[in-house]
């Protein structure tokens, strides 16, 4: 499957004026495809970690919070309609990272989630993705369609 | 990567979680525990010393697992989680639903 999936990866040695300079950008379209989401999570963070010292808890945070943004886009963002795509986007920096995944669909108000933390939720099989995005990230914000997530994890 | 299911000489059946437990392939290792409650096994444990990461999709199919297992008069021990998993387990209380053990050895001793 990985000889399908394109990635672009540009490097950037001009530094921003908050003097934290994009080193990388990646950039990835996805199938609306659940099957995809293992190896592309995988081919992100081998970019997002290559030559960037980051803590062990970096790689398993980023997996979890990137593979729940990509299954919240192709599952209920683009309904699994293989006529749409996700488009990844990451900013790899020195001390953090910046992940935006949008999908083509009509967005959603993510204010109107729940979050699962009632004891009756607790034997309920869904509705902790958002919820573990919100706790595994730094920072996380929508844009005001509610198709485009960026989530910011720092490396240490 | 995938999941490999034994059988212990104490009849629990042990299922490794080798690389991911997400969203693509949850349902394989729901099928895979159903298929051995219709063959009439009953005491399960999941190990996960070989597992990367597990997301929502993962953690949900283990919760109805657990009830398929319960409902059928079973049980389910989880074993070998490393501390960010344990973490995950700790964030959604789903460590107040399973039970829990260090190692293999241990869980295997407590069925």
């Amino acid at each position: 499957m990985t000889a399908l999936l394109r990635l672009t990866v540009r490097r950037s040695e001009v530094a921003a004026p908050s003097g934290e300079g994009i080193t990388a950008e990646i950039s990835l379209r996805l199938p609306s495809e659940v099957v995809w989401i293992e190896e592309a999570v995988e081919l992100i963070a081998r970019h997002c970690l290559a030559g960037y010292q980051s803590s062990s808890r970096f790689r398993f945070r980023l997996c979890v919070a990137l593979s729940e943004a990509l299954a919240n886009a192709i599952v209920c963002g683009n309904g699994e309609d293989p006529t749409k795509v996700v488009h990844i986007r990451v900013e790899c920096l020195v001390e953090q990272v910046h992940l935006h995944v949008t999908d083509q669909g009509c967005g959603f108000n993510p204010r109107t989630i729940p979050e699962p933390v009632l004891p009756d939720d607790i034997e309920n099989p869904c509705g902790r993705g958002l919820f573990l995005i919100r706790s595994l990230m730094d920072q996380v914000r929508f844009n005001d369609r509610g198709n485009s997530i960026c989530m910011t994890l720092r490396r240490h | 990567m995938g999941f490999s299911s034994t059988k212990d000489e104490g009849g629990v059946t042990v299922v490794a979680v080798d690389g991911q437990l997400i969203v693509g392939n949850r349902q394989e290792l729901k099928n895979l525990v159903q298929d051995a409650l219709e063959e009439g096994e009953r005491k399960f444990l999941i190990d996960f010393a070989g597992t990367a990461y597990i997301d929502s999709s993962g953690l949900g199919a283990l919760v109805s697992i657990s009830k398929k297992i319960r409902e059928h008069g079973g049980e389910l021990r989880l074993a070998e989680l490393n501390e960010d998993l344990r973490a995950l387990f700790e964030l959604t209380k789903l460590d107040t639903l399973f039970a829990i053990a260090e190692s293999r050895t241990e869980a295997l001793a407590n069925f």
